[in-house]
């Protein structure tokens, strides 16, 4: 039995004839002793030979085993080094002094040798039980340590991908406790190249590492296809598909996606089981609430995926504050979650709209007391013209000149004028022109809004008249939505021309569509103040590009870029 | 047992019934409802009755169910839900995947 290995046992007794014997006694059961005749002289032992167990005289000259005990405790640390007092004293208060001057056993006089081994028995029994337990506790800071150290190492690998964006914008206010990501916690943003302002704030099921997994191919996928001007339906059903495909069953990301156009004055939402964000006026009033209307991410095959959006509009000035359940869910002591009443009141209480985020944060304080470590919140004001950030420039200059003398027709009919968007294509063939490159983001816009205007206002035949208003705004885009369900023809054509102009070149864009056309000088002579939200795209266009015009009805722009 | 399971008499339909908070911590348990079946159910009913709360790894686990079950061809339902999980499960929009009442 493993319980019978030798011990080194110190005994001290200041009787020579009794030390004697206790030592026999111990060296039978097999243990090697040694012998001291006070306190001082033990605890002297103790320190040059550690002994694993000891027997202590009560009362000896010198030292006496009450002071030896205390010294010899706080010299053995957190290992147990078991003290049993041998004592001749009966009365109570003796034996309670042994106890608590860190004895853990006494043994009275005269000594028996039998219950002396079950004793020494027992003792080691407790002795190597502290031991196995300050084994494992220390193995668990070890392995604790480790993977403090290896999340804080993958999460400056994710902070760099993650944080490559723009959430450092000066509109944007967040909060993302520092281990969320470990939570299954996401939040991005960036500009598109014509300028818009996307952002996505997620929630991975689980948490640990296997939640933290999906979110790196997510941000790439948010990140590559924002800069090259995607739009969002594009974005979600890239997203889908790739978690869909790399995600075990059970695993799926709630996200809420938005895009903010300063230009058309608008956000665009998509929320699949994120938590309600709020859309909020200059003076903080609830203007709406961005409800969760789709399944979450990685979830639906392709082919059942639904990426419509809801289009609101949002002008300069005015908020929208998205949050992650962790908000909703901080409990308080006891166990009643914070919920969405209260965060109602907050916003009703509110009347700063720059100090809601401030007076949220106290509310879940005041309430909670322990912060949870998945809270992910974001305060987004509507931009105005000034403060957009321009997007970053993707410069891969291969040396060789480029091609400067060609052209390109391109036709979007039917059935793919529901889905597929050809700018993001158009603008990348044109970083082709090396001349070009510093407008891209002109480019973009322009593309976007004249193909906007054919397909809408041509091809759909939409009055953009009826944008005047919050609530023909979204008529509209319902309006919109329910045309371009039932499409069954119609065309919107691109043709690019690209030629030799002096020094540098000139690109030539033509954009036709098959829709009645519209009375271009009273639209461009319109005031600006009187477009409301109607309208801006044309101006715009006018702005950024070199030379517009408008001929055949209406039915045909033509724009181009000198450099 | 915090998760049961009945089988109807024709064996054609498997209940599974989930008591208190139906989180990670059931998840073998609810696995075991449905994976250790000698035979595979045309139907399942997910009982919530007594089911007090449910979390995102729960919304995983239906979702495991629904695809042993036989994915789209599936026929889940889940029934008794409280107000307060009706609500996690809207959130999610996990009625256009399963029969919720």
């Amino acid at each position: 039995m493993p319980a019978e290995q030798a011990l080194t046992v110190l005994v001290a007794e200041d009787g020579a004839a009794d030390r004697l014997l206790l030592a026999q006694i111990v060296r039978r059961q097999g243990h090697q002793v040694v012998t001291a005749e006070n306190g001082e002289q033990a605890v002297a032992l103790f320190i040059e030979r550690r002994p694993q167990l000891v027997l202590l005289d009560a009362l000896m000259p010198v030292m006496d085993g009450f002071e030896a005990a205390r010294q010899i405790k706080a010299l053995a640390g957190e290992a147990l080094v078991p003290i049993i007092f041998l004592t001749s004293l009966n009365e109570e208060e003796g034996l309670v002094r042994c106890l608590e001057a860190g004895g853990d056993d006494f043994m009275a006089k005269p000594y028996s040798a039998v219950i002396l081994a079950a004793k020494i028995r027992a003792m080691d029994r407790l002795r190597r039980l502290q031991a196995t337990v300050l084994e494992q506790r220390d193995q668990i800071t070890r392995h604790h340590h480790h993977l403090l150290n290896e999340q804080r190492v993958a999460k400056a690998v994710f902070d760099k991908v993650a944080h490559s964006g723009c959430l450092g914008a000066p509109n944007i206010r967040y909060l993302q406790s520092p281990y969320a990501l470990f939570n299954g916690d996401l939040m991005l943003a960036a500009f598109t190249p014509a300028g818009d302002m996307r952002v996505l704030l997620g929630d991975f099921t689980g948490h640990g590492l296997p939640a933290a997994v999906g979110a790196m191919p997510l941000a790439e996928v948010f990140y590559g296809m924002t800069a090259k001007g995607y739009g969002m339906a594009q974005i979600l059903r890239e997203m889908n598909a790739k978690l869909k495909r790399i995600l075990p069953v059970d695993m799926f990301c709630c996200a809420l996606l938005l895009n903010l156009s300063m230009q058309r004055g608008s956000v665009e939402v998509w929320n699949g089981g994120m938590p309600d964000g709020y859309r909020l006026s200059v003076d903080g009033q609830v203007l709406s609430v961005l409800n969760s209307r789709h399944l979450p991410l990685g979830i639906l095959a392709a082919e059942r995926f639904d990426d419509s959006t809801e289009v609101l509009p949002l002008a300069p000035g005015e908020r929208l504050l998205l949050l992650s359940d962790g908000v909703l869910d901080t409990a308080d002591d006891q166990d009643r979650l914070f919920g969405v009443q209260r965060l109602r009141q907050v916003l009703a209480d509110n009347r700063d709209p720059a100090q809601l985020f401030d007076e949220l944060m106290q509310a879940l304080e005041r309430f909670g007391g322990r912060p949870r470590d998945d809270i992910s919140l974001c305060d987004i004001r509507m931009f105005t013209a000034e403060e957009r950030v321009p997007a970053p420039m993707i410069y891969s200059d291969s040396g060789r000149s480029s091609p400067l003398d060609w052209s390109l027709g391109f036709e979007v009919r039917g059935e793919s004028l529901k889905r597929f968007n050809p700018v993001p294509y158009l603008v990348q063939l044109l970083q082709e022109i090396h001349g070009l490159r510093a407008r891209t983001g002109s480019l973009h816009s322009v593309l976007s809004e004249l193909y906007s205007n054919a397909l809408e206002h041509g091809v759909l035949g939409l009055d953009s008249q009826l944008k005047r208003d919050v609530q023909g705004f979204a008529d509209y885009y319902q309006e919109r939505a329910r045309r371009l369900g039932s499409l069954t023809g119609g065309f919107v054509s691109i043709d690019f021309k690209v030629e030799p102009h002096g020094d540098g070149g000139r690109l030539k864009i033509q954009v036709r569509d098959s829709g009645a056309g519209f009375d271009v000088q009273r639209v461009l002579a319109r005031p600006s103040r009187d477009q409301g939200l109607s309208g801006r795209g044309l101006n715009l266009v006018r702005r950024l590009a070199s030379d517009a015009r408008w001929s055949d009805g209406g039915r045909c722009a033509q724009v181009e870029f000198v450099w | 047992m915090a998760v049961e399971t009945d089988f109807s008499q024709d064996g054609k339909k498997l209940t599974i019934k989930v008591k208190g908070r139906f989180d990670f911590g059931k998840h073998q348990e609810f696995r075991d409802a449905y994976e250790r079946q000698p035979d595979r159910p045309d139907s399942v009913v997910v009982d919530l009755k007594d089911t007090t709360y449910l979390d995102s790894s729960a919304l995983g686990m239906l979702l495991l169910l629904r695809d042993h079950a036989g994915g789209d061809e599936s026929d889940v339902r889940v029934v008794h839900a409280s107000s307060d999980v009706r609500k996690i499960l809207a959130i999610s929009n996990f009625e256009k995947l399963f029969d919720i009442s």
